[in-house]
């Protein structure tokens, strides 16, 4: 008793509004384990040069007599191939790692660029109204109404390969969903008491759009941009198993994928195998975060 | 009702005309098919031969007058690799995708109606929870890695069903099909089950939400109260009224279905029109690009016109006068 008198003057972290939104999320244990695996799988894409035995797009390193290793066999070099080497003789350990890299680059940057447009996109419509207004949110109809792949495959056919264009590719499927939240948010959010106090105070259209209305987007916005990086890093990958989408220059893990799957009839299941449960655990992981953090900031669902 | 019709006509029109555009555009200002076409020793009279055969040395613009034109005449251009006509390659694979798809569809309606309904009446039962963590998983694997683990248990483990071709092709009352021959049911298990699955979650998905929203409704209650009979209210009571949002959503998705055995076809190496795509792609064979694109559109288009006719009739609410709301 006396205990919660003396908390009572200063407030506990528990009760700040990040301490609520962590303790929610916590809630979860699924959601909670799905983090931490998320955070060790992008710690290890990024320190992978620091931890893997060879560079596996560095010709020197790689020898083709390794190839095809099955896990577990010493390389040529001494190291031994944990998990198996590809047709190639690099080490899966090290191409797995660097493809994760590449993977989780592509998603992450398609992402963020897809999110400032299509948050840009969203609030004009909110903000313009009338003809503007109408004429963008036709055009967002119009895309959601065909799936991503389909919008994917006609702009690869039409860009061709490469990074840059597969980031460009990636952008285009998903400016849409952030222009539609973000539109709908601002919306919803125009009408309240706060933006009618700022009208009155005589801000500008401009500060009350991106100074009281885009932060108040934020939570919907996150949970969109959590669930479709994961989308973006599956569709980079079924394209690149396509044969559309990364070069061999930089093999994500589609790539990698889809380099296995031949050898994967005549039982040499490892060249496929890990770098697909890589892709499966990243995207699982991000799906199963965006799900939670869609729960906890949904101010419908909050007790 | 023909007000209706007409007015979503026009728009459905409109809808490909600007499909037709941005694909026209898309496809013929990035890359040049001259290098494609012609060997590397050929000289210049070769060369400008192709260019004149295939009327690339128009303006963009009156190809693009002759393409709509073509079009609309069913002519979309002929392949450069196979030199036929692009549409007739296409709808030559039509029926091998068709096929595919729908089976994809009836499975998952099979499935993932009555699991579905099942965790939306019992949502605490343990098989519920595996019901639904298996839906997620269904939603966050990507397609192609399914498919290939479908090909390793299945072919690879167990030989017990082959992973690549169409198998023998039956014919009855005049259509052409696999699902004739017990060889052809044995080569569509896998890609179709590969196709369905995605689609099986979303059924679950939106079934399970359903029942959970229609269980608590009065009508449910009464008819409790009536003294029904359980099988009776799920029967008349509870698919009737989840069905609408189901089907809905069905419709739309036959057209993901139809996108995404682009994926499927090429790992089971299934001779449909999505194999056909990227095959084209990587020998850029514009043609048939544009043909496939237009012609997925189209379907698209039309799926849903058909959607929403559907959707009408069996949801009195909506009101097929437009009249504004």
């Amino acid at each position: 008793m006396s205990d919660q008198l003396s908390n009572a003057a200063k407030p506990r972290f528990r009760d700040t509004p990040f301490g609520v939104f962590l303790s929610r999320y916590l809630d979860s244990k699924v959601a909670t384990l799905a983090f931490v695996v998320l955070v060790v799988i992008i710690v290890l894409a990024i320190i992978a040069p620091w931890i893997t035995p060879q560079n596996p797009y560095d010709l020197a390193q790689v020898d083709v007599l390794d190839a095809r290793m099955a896990p577990g066999e010493e390389a040529f070099a001494g190291y031994t191939f944990w998990l198996g080497s590809d047709g190639a003789g690099r080490d899966l350990y090290s191409a797995m790692l660097y493809g994760l890299r590449i993977s989780l680059m592509v998603g992450v940057l398609s992402g963020l660029i897809a999110m400032v447009i299509g948050t840009a996109v969203g609030l004009t419509a909110a903000y313009a109204g009338g003809r503007v207004e109408t004429l963008i949110m036709r055009l967002v109809d119009l895309q959601l109404s065909f799936p991503a792949i389909l919008i994917a495959l006609m702009l690869v056919a039409a860009l061709g390969k490469g990074v840059d264009k597969i980031i460009v590719a990636l952008v285009a499927v998903q400016w849409a969903y952030y222009a539609r939240t973000v539109r709908g948010t601002a919306l919803s959010e125009r009408s309240k008491e706060y933006v009618e106090a700022a009208r009155n105070l005589g801000l500008s259209p401009r500060r009350i759009l991106f100074g009281q209305i885009m932060p108040n987007c934020l939570s919907p916005l996150i949970v969109v941009a959590t669930i479709q990086t994961a989308h973006a890093i599956a569709l980079e990958a079924t394209l690149s198993f396509l044969g559309i989408g990364l070069p061999q220059t930089e093999p994500s893990l589609g790539i990698l994928i889809s380099n296995g799957f031949e050898y994967m009839l005549s039982g040499k299941y490892w060249i496929s195998i890990f770098p697909g449960v890589a892709l499966l655990l990243t995207v699982f992981c991000i799906n199963l975060v965006g799900d939670q953090l869609r729960d906890v900031l949904n101010p419908r669902l909050a007790k | 009702m023909l007000a209706f019709l007409i007015r979503r006509i026009g728009q459905s029109a409109v809808v490909v005309l600007l499909m037709a555009t941005i694909v026209f555009f898309g496809v013929n200002l990035v890359g040049d098919p001259v290098h494609m076409l012609v060997s590397p020793e050929a000289d210049q009279a070769e060369i400008a031969r192709v260019i004149q055969q295939f009327g690339l040395d128009r303006p963009i613009v009156e190809q693009y007058w002759l393409f709509l034109k073509g079009a609309v005449q069913g002519n979309l251009g002929t392949s450069f690799i196979f030199g036929q006509p692009a549409v007739g390659l296409i709808l030559e694979r039509l029926p091998a995708t068709m096929e595919l798809a729908v089976c994809a569809l009836v499975l998952a309606v099979f499935f993932g109606i009555p699991l579905g309904v099942y965790s939306g009446i019992k949502p605490k039962s343990r098989v519920s929870q595996v019901i639904m963590a298996a839906s997620i998983f269904g939603f966050s694997l990507p397609t192609f890695w399914v498919g290939i683990m479908l090909i390793m248990f299945f072919s690879v483990q167990l030989q017990l069903l082959p992973s690549t071709g169409r198998g023998e092709v039956g014919s009855f009352l005049g259509i052409d099909s696999s699902l004739f021959t017990l060889d052809g049911l044995k080569h569509i298990i896998l890609p179709a089950t590969n196709l369905a699955l995605l689609k099986m979650s979303m059924v679950i998905r939106l079934s399970r939400a359903g029942t959970r929203e229609v269980m608590q409704q009065d009508y449910i209650k009464f008819a409790r109260a009536k003294g029904l009979s359980f099988g009776r209210i799920v029967w008349a009571h509870l698919l009737k009224n989840i069905m609408i949002p189901v089907i809905t959503v069905l419709g739309l998705e036959f057209g993901s279905l139809i996108a995404f055995s682009v994926v499927t076809e090429s790992i089971f190496a299934w001779p449909g029109m999505g194999k056909l795509l990227i095959d084209s792609v990587l020998q850029l064979d514009r043609p048939v690009i544009v043909a496939y694109l237009m012609i997925v559109v189209f379907l698209f288009v039309a799926i849903n016109l058909v959607v929403d006719v559907i959707y009408s009739l069996l949801d009195p609410r909506v009101s097929l006068t437009g009249a504004k709301s």
